[in-house]
C-alpha cells in the first residue's frame, strides 16, 4: 500500500479500526512492564527515591517536543502539500502534545522542590518549554474560534511553523545558557550518563508513553474526519432546506 | 517499595500523570460516541454524504 493511500479519508478510517486495537494492546503491554520496572529500580544516590518521578517527566517532555514537531511537518502538508489529512494530523497532535507538556512541568516542578528545594526558577529550559505550552494554547485557541475551519487551519499551521524555533532552543537551552535544569544525560555525544538500572526503564517508559501519544493521536485523527463528515453532511442539509 | 521523605512529591506526580491521561483518554472515547451518535441520527434522517449519492 503506497503512503498517498493514507490520503483518502475513508481508507485512513479502515486502516484506524485496524490498526488501533493492537496499538492498544501494546501501549497496555508497554506500561506494564515500564511502570514495574520504574517501581523496582534503585534510588538515585544523590535524588533518592524522586528519581522515579524522571520516568514520567522524561517521556512527558519529549512528546511535548514530539507533538509540535508533528503539527510544523502537518503544517507543511497543509500550506505546501494541501494535503487532506495533514491539518486533521495536527490539529489532533495539538491537545495531546499540550497535555504532555503540562505533564512535562508539573512534574518537573514537583521534582524540582526536593531537589532544587523550589517549584520554579526562571531558567531558560524551564521557560521555553512554559512557552511551548502557551503555543500550544495559541494553536489550539486558533482552531476552536476560527469561524470558517480553513482559515483556522492556516493560521493554525503558520503558528506551528514559526514555533518550531522554539524547539532547538529546548533542546539547547541547557548548553547555551546557564541553568539550573541538568544539561542532555540520555542523548548525548559521548553517550548516556545515567546508569543502565535507570536508563532501562526510563527508555521502556519512553516507548509507552510514545505508544500511547500514537494511539491517541490516531483515534483524534478518527474523531475529527467524523466531525467533518458530520458538519459537511449538516451543510448539505442546509442547503437543502434553503433551496 | 519505600518512596522515602519525598513520597508527597513522588506520588502527586504519578496522580498528575494519570489524571491529565484518563481524561484525555475519556474526552477522545465521549468525542468518538458523540460524532458517532450525530452521523447515525443525520442518517436516520436521509442526509447523506455526497460521496454516498447515486447519480
Amino acid at each position: 500500500m503506497a503512503v498517498i493511500d493514507l490520503a483518502n479519508p475513508t481508507r485512513f478510517l479502515r486502516i484506524v479500526d485496524r490498526v488501533l486495537p493492537w496499538l492498544i494492546a501494546v501501549t497496555i503491554a508497554l506500561f506494564a512492564v515500564g511502570l514495574y520496572r520504574a517501581m523496582n529500580a534503585p534510588d538515585d544516590y544523590q535524588q533518592g527515591a524522586t528519581v522515579k518521578i524522571m520516568f514520567l517527566h522524561v517521556p512527558a517532555a519529549w512528546l511535548g517536543m514530539f507533538g509540535w514537531a508533528l503539527m510544523s511537518v502537518a503544517a507543511l502538508g497543509t500550506l505546501v502539500w494541501r494535503h487532506p489529512l495533514a491539518d486533521v494530523s495536527g490539529k489532533a497532535a495539538a491537545p495531546i502534545g499540550a497535555a504532555f507538556t503540562f505533564i512535562c512541568l508539573v512534574t518537573g516542578s514537583l521534582w524540582g522542590r526536593p531537589t532544587w528545594g523550589t517549584y520554579w526558577v526562571w531558567d531558560a529550559r524551564l521557560t521555553s518549554m512554559l512557552v511551548l505550552l502557551l503555543l500550544y494554547l495559541g494553536v489550539l485557541a486558533l482552531y476552536w474560534t476560527a469561524e470558517e475551519p480553513g482559515r483556522g487551519a492556516r493560521a493554525a499551521a503558520i503558528l506551528a511553523l514559526v514555533g518550531a524555533v522554539n524547539l532547538p532552543i529546548i533542546k539547547f537551552s541547557v548548553d547555551w545558557w546557564n541553568t539550573l535544569h541538568q544539561p542532555a544525560s540520555v542523548f548525548r555525544i559521548g553517550g548516556s550518563t545515567i546508569d543502565p538500572s535507570l536508563l532501562t526503564p526510563l527508555l521502556i517508559m519512553a516507548l509507552a508513553f510514545t505508544s500511547l501519544f500514537i494511539t491517541l493521536h490516531l483515534a483524534v485523527m478518527r474523531n475529527e474526519i467524523l466531525r467533518r463528515r458530520v458538519r459537511s453532511m449538516r451543510l448539505m442539509q442546509a442547503q437543502e432546506v434553503h433551496a | 517499595m519505600n518512596l522515602g521523605p519525598h513520597a508527597d512529591f513522588i506520588i502527586a506526580a504519578y496522580a498528575v500523570t494519570l489524571f491529565v491521561v484518563a481524561a484525555l483518554i475519556a474526552w477522545v472515547l465521549l468525542d468518538y460516541s458523540a460524532q458517532l451518535r450525530i452521523l447515525g441520527d443525520l442518517e436516520e434522517r436521509g442526509v447523506t454524504r455526497r460521496s454516498r449519492r447515486k447519480g
